[in-house]
């Protein structure tokens, strides 16, 4: 069968054609929004015309047969508008009243399970993993499975100070988000990698290896055609095996998580904020990593028994002090929890003034 | 098809959370990739390894990028994954979709492809995971034919992003779907055909609350807001009071100007010292909403981590007005583009490359003037460059002064 003509450059389709009547009558006229429930809010134009949002997760990771099932409830209640928000939940769209409960009903009934909004945990912003990703030094999806289903009260109904906004990598690099976020789980590793010499001269390029590394610990070994790895200098960032395949960084025994908390993105009372290490290692225990998993719970727990109405994971720690963090969450603070990079300066203390 | 034994991600199944891996062997249940996909990741689990290998080019004719090349290192032991490409496919302005559109995109993906996607991706992209490499011509000819075009990937501009915008939310300072779409389809070379130093993206939100986290992961952040005051509706924030709301504690208290003030029966704000960070409209969004002049900040830098360290990006225009056919905004972006291209090594981010080269050089080579909106504080050190023009400048206000008898700082 001929294939049909190709075009290029054609960019997406034009968005407005996604855009239900409701949403097209109302553009850039919505007056106020209310969260009826953690799974549902209402927005209100300045016609008087109502919107509702019904928030449902996702896993990210779709088969075609589920996006279509979305699509199923989406044509039955929704005249076939739906939409995915960036932390990869499924919004339903439905303009008509009447068609909410049943909708709700309806996406019980399959097993879809509605949250999300609000002073909540909603979806984890999260990477590939072992599932696709060639850099991973853990599975992403399988600690937001764990990490969820252990918090999935949060999703659904129990309301916290404020957002918590959870994020996965897999690697150090961090696609999406995940250093500005509450809480944040990093894979990293903790070995100087290996390198197999006969293959380096083959398959690398030395100024490139060597302009890789962040911190110089990579010099020339003409001896072996090949480079050598100052241990003293490595942090592990792995930037050299990315653009050398030969040399190798991954190991089970010593690739784990490390967990990083008080980050934020929004300008909403204190600016944006990066988060900071706390627990510098975990080890893999896949299928359900029990130990990543209670040390995130723990943390939103002494939040939610601690904070402030409103105050973020971030702000809550800033108002009461980094030692207090740490005595009241009895994490223990180790020398990972300095910082030896770049941010050194920025981060010691320069006053008396702190508390026991 | 191979049946795997998959005990420990069968774990993954239970519990009330979405599986990942249900959707995997749904879609492993008639397609040999997701299958092996699924033997592959239990294999992962069991080993506390990943197996996937970068690189290799494969792409489309014409484009730089848009797939990306993935292999197992077990090609031999799960040969449906041993190559495992992902397509991009460039997302809709704000993730809106109808129910044809997708079962078109699935059909397509269901013949060519594995089944499995990602909705959506970190950088906004509609995400397929894992194809072959002789059916990529096949897959970019059907989805193309029906409207959709590739996204983007490498050192190139990235899928530009957008939060939801006017479509619904009333908090939006200027049309964030619109524009993504306007620099999308201006930009196409630069987003189809690498030609950078290092990836650049641009996201959009329409409101400091930022819900496309612009200000942290894209190297130019446009951030909606106004110049104009805050309108109060009294009769609201009666009712707000009366439905419980501590006024004092959950509002005025916590606006970082402390600008607000409410006597238990009306409230005042001080709009000339409001910074705009919304807390006080998120929380009253009967009560308050901004008026007067709409447009946006725009920031550069942001990144993650790696290679030295992350970045938030910096205010480099504090206010531009964003209205179709938005020429000063492309001219800027062009410009900085420009002046990143002349200054960056080879995988150097922008906001690395301002680091290096000061934010002097940038805000001269895109031609922006210095104003205190830019910094949180001046620089603590005396260590400056003084050019020939800044001491002429300075010698010739002096100049004035002796002649006028009046200083001027
Ligand atoms: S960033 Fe602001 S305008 Fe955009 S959706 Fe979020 S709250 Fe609304
Ligand atoms: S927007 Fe922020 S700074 Fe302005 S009045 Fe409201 S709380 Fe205060």
């Amino acid at each position: 069968m001929a294939l049909p003509q190709r075009k290029t450059d054609i960019g997406p389709p034009h968005y407005k054609q996604f855009l239900p009547p409701v949403i097209q009558k109302n553009y850039g006229k919505w007056k106020y929004h209310e969260v009826l429930s953690h799974g549902v809010m209402v927005h209100v134009g300045e016609s008087g015309d109502k919107l509702w949002t019904v928030r449902v997760a996702s896993p990210r990771l779709l088969s075609t047969a589920t996006i279509r099932e979305h699509c199923d409830v989406a044509e039955k209640f929704c005249g076939g508008f739906f939409r995915y928000t960036t932390r990869n939940n499924v919004e339903f769209l439905v303009s008509d009243e009447k068609q909410l409960e049943p909708l709700k009903k309806d996406l019980t009934a399959r097993g879809f399970k509605m949250g999300g909004i609000g002073a909540a945990i909603t979806n984890v912003v999260h990477t590939q993993g072992w599932v696709h990703c060639h850099s991973a030094a853990t599975d992403a999806s399988g600690l937001v499975k764990s990490i969820m289903d252990e918090l999935m009260e949060y999703f659904e109904s129990k309301t916290l100070p404020n957002k918590v906004r959870l994020a996965v990598a897999c690697c150090v690099n961090m696609c999406g988000a995940v250093h500005c976020s509450d809480i944040a789980v990093v894979a990293v590793h903790t070995k100087v990698p290996t390198v197999k010499h006969e293959l380096f001269k083959n398959m690398c390029e030395l100024p490139t290896v060597i302009g890789s590394c962040p911190t110089r610990a990579i010099s020339p070994d003409p001896a072996n055609k090949s480079v050598k790895i100052n241990a003293e200098k490595c942090m592990y960032c792995g930037n050299c095996f990315t653009v050398c395949p030969p040399i190798s960084i991954k190991d089970p025994e010593r690739d784990g998580v490390a967990i990083l908390v008080g980050g934020k993105i929004n300008s909403l009372r204190s600016n944006p904020k990066f988060s900071k290490l706390v627990i510098p290692f975990i080890s893999n225990e896949p299928p359900r990593w029990p130990k990543a998993v209670a040390a995130i719970k723990h943390i939103v727990e002494v939040y939610a028994a601690n904070a402030r109405k409103h105050e973020r994971v971030g702000e809550w720690i800033e108002r009461i002090g980094w030692e207090r963090f740490f005595s009241l969450t009895g994490i223990d603070f180790t020398f990972q929890c300095i910082d030896d990079f770049t941010f050194m300066r920025d981060t010691m203390r320069t006053s008396s003034t702190f508390k026991w | 098809m191979k049946k795997y034994d998959t005990p420990l991600i069968d774990e993954l199944e239970k519990g009330p959370w979405p599986s990942f891996v249900t959707e995997m062997k749904k879609a492993g249940k008639n397609n040999e990739m997701a299958n092996d996909a699924v033997g592959h990741l239990e294999k992962c689990y069991r080993t506390k390894v990943g197996y996937w290998k970068h690189g290799g080019i494969v792409g489309v004719l014409g484009y730089g990028g848009g797939v990306i090349g993935r292999y197992s290192e077990l090609g031999d032991e799960f040969p449906g994954v041993a190559h495992c490409h992902t397509v991009r496919i460039n997302q809709t302005s704000g993730f809106f979709y109808t129910s044809n559109a997708l079962r078109e995109i699935c059909d397509i993906w269901d013949k060519y492809g594995s089944g499995l996607t990602n909705m959506h991706g970190s950088t906004g992209d509609l995400v397929l995971l894992g194809t072959k490499t002789d059916a990529l011509e096949t897959i970019f000819a059907e989805y193309s034919s029906r409207g959709w075009d590739l996204g983007s990937s490498g050192s190139a501009l990235r899928t530009p992003n957008c939060c939801v915008g006017p479509a619904r939310c009333e908090w939006s300072n200027y049309d964030t779907l619109d524009l993504n779409y306007a620099l999308t389809q201006e930009f196409q070379d630069e987003i189809h055909r690498p030609m950078f130093a290092y990836k650049f993206k641009i996201k959009m939100s329409g409101c400091a609350c930022d819900c496309v986290a612009s200000i942290a992961r894209a190297d130019m952040s446009i951030i909606g807001t106004w110049k104009g005051n805050i309108a109060v509706n009294q009769d609201e924030v009666k009712n707000y009071a009366k439905n419980g709301m501590d006024i004092n504690a959950e509002i005025v208290n916590m606006c970082p100007t402390q600008c607000i003030s409410y006597d238990g029966k009306e409230m005042k704000i001080n709009d000339a010292e409001c910074n705009r960070c919304m807390h006080c409209i998120t929380k009253m969004t009967k009560a308050l909403k901004p008026t007067g002049e709409r447009g946006a900040t725009i920031c550069i830098g942001s990144k993650a981590p790696i290679v030295v360290g992350s970045l938030l990006s910096w205010v480099i225009v504090p206010f531009i007005k964003i209205e179709p056919p938005y020429t000063e905004l492309k001219d800027l972006i062009r410009k900085i583009w420009e002046w990143w291209d002349d200054n960056a090594k080879p995988r150097e981010r922008i906001g690395e490359v301002i680091e290096m080269k000061g934010m002097r050089s940038f805000l001269e080579g895109i031609g922006q003037s210095p104003i205190p909106q830019q910094i949180k504080e001046p620089r603590k050190d005396p260590f400056m460059f003084y050019t020939e023009d800044d001491m002429a400048a300075f010698k010739a206000k002096e100049a004035e002064e002796k002649k006028t008898g009046k200083y001027k700082f």
